[in-house]
């Protein structure tokens, strides 16, 4: 190692604090176990085909359900008559909606979904009915033999048309404009500081439809017993928590007569960060049956379902100064909601607090209204509420760049965010890297070489990015610790750690036996992980909002302090050694100062049990909260809810694209990141994340979009039309993480799995701006619109000649 | 009417009995209990129920059972090596974080092996060209392109059945 690495790895913090001098065993930075690129827990179980799926189990007894799906995006349900269906040999049940009426949605104040249509469908491909058969061929079967009469309504797809003709079609009737919720944030005086700045911009900008796309479709398995009312469910979701509460609401069970367990999940990336009907459904017929139900999705329902991201129609406004320092920014925001409300609220104010970061603006307006129309639901996807006004942002700025005759990298750096920042809507960002982010990217990519100066056809672009690690609230009017973890110490089982987190795929099961191994001093091969399930593990909300390596790694750090304790006291007497002087690592137990000292830790842990049993410690997280009153004036501070975080990671990217002019195709060739994820527990799991995020979003700008008939018949529900990126798209990444360490969070962690989607979208779009001088405002950018637009550039430089 | 018939999986015959339209992935998974092959569309659009028939990758969502009587199949269950190790490719998908969600991997792999079967040595274009039919969203490809150029290497080093 170059004696400059060696001085900032192991001599300064990100903050500058000289830690020269100080022993190992006190500086919290030097982990063992935190901080290495070891191999999933789960990979070699994966890549054998034996880990096991929702829809890989079968339980005796075992049926299917199907569902009946709507062909209409809008009507009165006149008729359903499924008497012929019940006849069919091998049908054991159908059931429509009036069987569970409760209304369903992850935020209780807007549920309005029932789990199959009652009276009415809004979008098409809605459950109508559900038949649970002996086998998949006779629930098919019955499904076309269940006749639903239809009334059809007028079919709003497009949210400006959808309040416009609100006095004539409502699509829900306790929402007479059609708005789900429509707010406003104001902070500072905008009309002030617009009239005060140098340089102002205006521009709209117009996101797409896409869809997650995970692989695996929902399942889910249900088994009831009637005869100790007990709900069990296997299912592929991000939520056990918040599943859990709304199945207790819809089949009005007591909590604590329902068990949600994980399988392995398929991916999620937000879409099952919502229930599924398949969830519902399977668990009514259960019930209705007594006999264990699985329900799983062909890939068109999944399109149907959908619960993807929120098509926003966005009227952007930003004023820099004569130096170039942002002053103000007015953002107006119409989001297509869909047919139900699901993530809609905060969404839509996800998208007014994105505003705030990663550059300090003092003056920011937010109006916003999230409006139903009769589409699949949109809903969470990877980067919630932040890609779609990022994008913006940072085109605007990549704009307001040339117009000051600057770099946008210098227009970034003199904006950008440093630690310790409160921001105007009173967020605080204890820790960021931003800057160093920026730099790396730049210099790393030769982004300042190149850009402007390569041929037409040719181009590179520069964006920034950030997001939450975890946010302040629960979803529903809650106190409760976000995170509970139980860790069970002893000779039989080692170091066993219960909790409910899911792991969808990230990865967090590795992630969390590396910080309990850390904490305890053990490898991490040593720690079992029992997660995803209600009922063996202790409380977590989930996962979303990139909050689960913050959240589970602070209550496991807590649930080790009792658990140290012991084990240190124990070792004491064994070596004659005070206990505070103890230190726990690499299996061993020692004295920091008599060095000689040292027992395996295992012995200690067998002597501990032989006298008192098992050791368990418990653990749990609560995030800061930033109160939502002003102390001072006791006013209600606006945004208050939504947006804070314990901290928050922060990325760039520099893409480079060729523009073939004859086809108008877009090629990605070489994209140039780096990540402030703070410490990365495991750094080959972040940079699979950040390459897993940037091809994500590299589809989501250049292809993906899912597309309605005039009817709303949805027209690609499927992989085929529906286009994905594939290795042929791939380009060369070069994936960096910054050195950061956040001095608040536990270990110094942050998020990374959603950060690094942001910047995506507009370093493309800046890049196509650098290769053919066209800028684009619609997504996705496809060769017809590449095409069109060199078309019409060519027609106005002749006219101009 | 079902049909009785005998269909050669990772080496054992399997007697099953089968619909004229049944699916060789639901036969598969459903008679023969492999749940390695995994379908993610059921329409041949996203590799992840790959099967080798033959030696040859093919989507098992699009055969019909019937028609692969008397042909070799292998699935994922079929690469592991003797005393349970793992196949030089799932190894390399291990080690190099080739795997997250894991749903598209028995695919990836399934593919991954057709083409080291037919061409040890194969260039970058040649992985990413193979692979271009098994979709993966969550790890991007790069880790899963690295995985099957380091096991191109033991293979040409060491040799694989």
């Amino acid at each position: 190692m170059a004696d400059k690495d060696l001085k900032t790895k192991w001599n300064l913090t990100p903050g500058g604090w000289n830690l020269e001098g100080v022993p190992a065993y006190q500086d919290e930075k030097r982990f063992t176990q935190v901080g290495r690129s070891v191999p999933r827990v789960d990979g070699p179980v994966k890549v054998k085909g034996e880990a096991v799926y929702t829809g890989d189990m079968i339980l005796p007894g075992m049926v299917y359900g199907k569902i009946k799906r709507s062909t209409y995006a809008h009507a009165i349900i006149k008729k359903i008559d499924y008497s012929k269906a019940l006849e069919l040999p091998g049908v054991l049940a159908v059931i429509t909606g009036e069987e569970a009426p409760n209304k369903w949605g992850i935020v209780p104040q807007a549920a309005n979904e029932t789990v199959l249509a009652i009276g009415k469908v809004r979008f098409y491909g809605e459950g109508v009915a559900a038949v649970a058969a002996v086998d998949e061929e006779t629930a098919e079967a019955a499904l076309e033999l269940i006749e639903v009469e239809y009334e059809p309504l007028p079919v709003l797809l497009d949210p400006f048309e959808s309040m416009a003709r609100a006095g004539e079609v409502l699509i829900h009737e306790d929402s007479p404009k059609n708005i789900l919720h429509e707010g406003e944030q104001v902070y500072g005086d905008i009309d002030k500081a617009f009239a005060e700045c140098e340089y102002v911009l205006e521009r709209e900008f117009h996101t797409n439809y896409p869809q997650h796309g995970f692989l695996e479709p929902q399942t889910a398995l249900a088994s009831y017993d009637p005869q100790s009312g007990q709900m069990h469910l296997w299912a592929s979701t991000q939520i056990p928590h918040y599943l859990h509460r709304q199945l207790s609401i819809v089949l009005e069970i007591p909590m604590n007569k329902i068990r949600v367990t994980l399988p392995a999940i398929g991916g999620g990336f937000g879409g099952k960060g919502e229930a599924s009907i398949a969830e519902f459904v399977a668990s009514l017929l259960s019930r209705k049956i007594g006999r264990p139900v699985s329900v799983t999705f062909e890939r068109n329902e999944v399109f149907f379902t959908n619960k993807g991201r929120h098509p926003c129609h966005m009227k952007v406004k930003m004023g820099l100064d004569k130096e170039g320092y942002i002053k103000a920014i007015d953002f107006d925001n119409t989001l297509d909601k869909g047919a139900y409300s699901g993530w809609g609220m905060v969404v839509l104010f996800y998208t007014a607090s994105m505003l705030h970061l990663p550059y300090e603006v003092p003056n920011v307006r937010f109006r916003g209204r999230s409006v139903y129309t009769n589409k699949p639901s949109t809903g969470a996807m990877r980067g919630l509420g932040g890609v779609q006004p990022r994008w913006a942002l940072e085109c605007i700025m990549d704009e307001l760049a040339e117009v000051m005759g600057i770099s946008p990298y210098e227009l970034k750096m003199k904006n950008a965010i440093e630690s310790s920042h409160t921001c105007i809507n009173n967020m605080f960002v204890p820790h960021s890297e931003y800057k160093k982010c920026l730099e790396t990217a730049v210099e790393k990519s030769g982004f300042l070489e190149k850009h402007g100066k390569l041929p037409f056809g040719k181009g590179i672009g520069i964006a920034g990015g950030y997001y939450i690690s975890g946010t302040a609230y629960t979803l529903y009017q809650n106190y409760k610790p976000h995170t509970s973890v139980m860790i069970r110490v002893d000779t039989e089982a080692g170091v066993t750690l219960m909790c409910a987190a899911a792991d969808i795929g990230q990865g967090c099961n590795t992630v969390m036996a590396q910080m309990v191994a850390e904490e305890l001093g053990v490898h991490y091969e040593d720690v079992h992980v029992q997660s995803g399930d209600t009922e063996i593990g202790a409380f977590d909300l989930g996962s979303f909002a990139s909050r689960l390596t913050y959240a589970s790694g602070a209550a496991i750090k807590m649930a080790c302090v009792e658990i140290n304790q012991k084990i240190k006291e124990t070792a004491a007497g064994m070596l004659g050694v005070r206990a505070d002087q103890l230190v726990l690592k690499n299996r061993e137990v020692y004295s920091m100062y008599e060095t000689k000292k040292r027992i395996p830790w295992e012995k200690v842990v067998e002597a501990y049990t032989s006298i008192n049993g098992s050791l368990v410690g418990l653990g749990n997280f609560s995030p800061p909260r930033r109160k939502g009153i002003d102390i001072v004036t006791g006013n209600r501070v606006q945004g208050a809810n939504i947006g804070h975080s314990p901290t928050f990671g922060f990325s760039a990217q520099v893409h480079e694209v060729e523009v073939d002019v004859e086809t108008g195709r877009i090629y990605v060739k070489k994209v140039t990141e780096a990540g402030d994820c703070g410490t990365p527990v495991n750094p080959m799991s972040v940079d699979g994340q950040v390459e897993g995020s940037i091809m994500f979003n590299l589809g989501a700008c250049l292809y993906e979009d899912q597309k309605l008939d005039a009817n709303g018949k949805h027209l690609n529900p499927n992989f085929h039309d529906y286009k994905t990126p594939t290795t042929m798209e791939m380009p060369e990444m070069d994936t960096n993480i910054v050195e950061s360490y956040d001095h608040t969070a536990p270990f110094g962690v942050k998020e990374t799995g959603e950060g690094a989607v942001q910047p995506t979208f507009p370093a493309i779009t800046n890049a196509i701006y650098d290769a053919i001088g066209v800028r684009f405002y619609n997504l996705p950018i496809t060769p017809e619109m590449v095409l069109k637009a060199l078309k019409e550039k060519k027609a106005v430089e002749a006219s101009s000649k | 009417m079902k049909k009785l018939i005998e269909l050669d999986i990772n080496g054992r015959l399997y007697e099953v009995a089968v619909n004229d339209r049944d699916l060789l992935l639901d036969v598969i998974r459903k008679k023969a209990g492999l749940f390695g092959t995994k379908k993610g569309c059921g329409e041949g659009d996203c590799g992840a129920c790959t099967v080798l028939i033959d030696g040859k990758p093919e989507l098992a969502c699009l055969k019909l059972a019937i028609a692969c009587q008397g042909k070799k199949i292998t699935t994922v269950e079929g690469l592991i090596q003797e005393g349970g190790a793992l196949h030089p490719i799932q190894q390399a998908f291990v080690d190099h974080g080739a795997v997250q969600c894991g749903f598209c991997t028995p695919g990836m792999i399934m593919s991954a092996k057709g083409l080291l079967d037919r061409n040890p040595k194969p260039t970058l274009y040649d992985i990413k060209h193979e692979l271009s039919g098994n979709i993966c969203r969550c790890t991007g490809y790069k880790r899963i392109i690295e995985a099957v150029q380091a096991a191109a290497e033991v293979w040409s080093k060491e040799g694989v059945k």
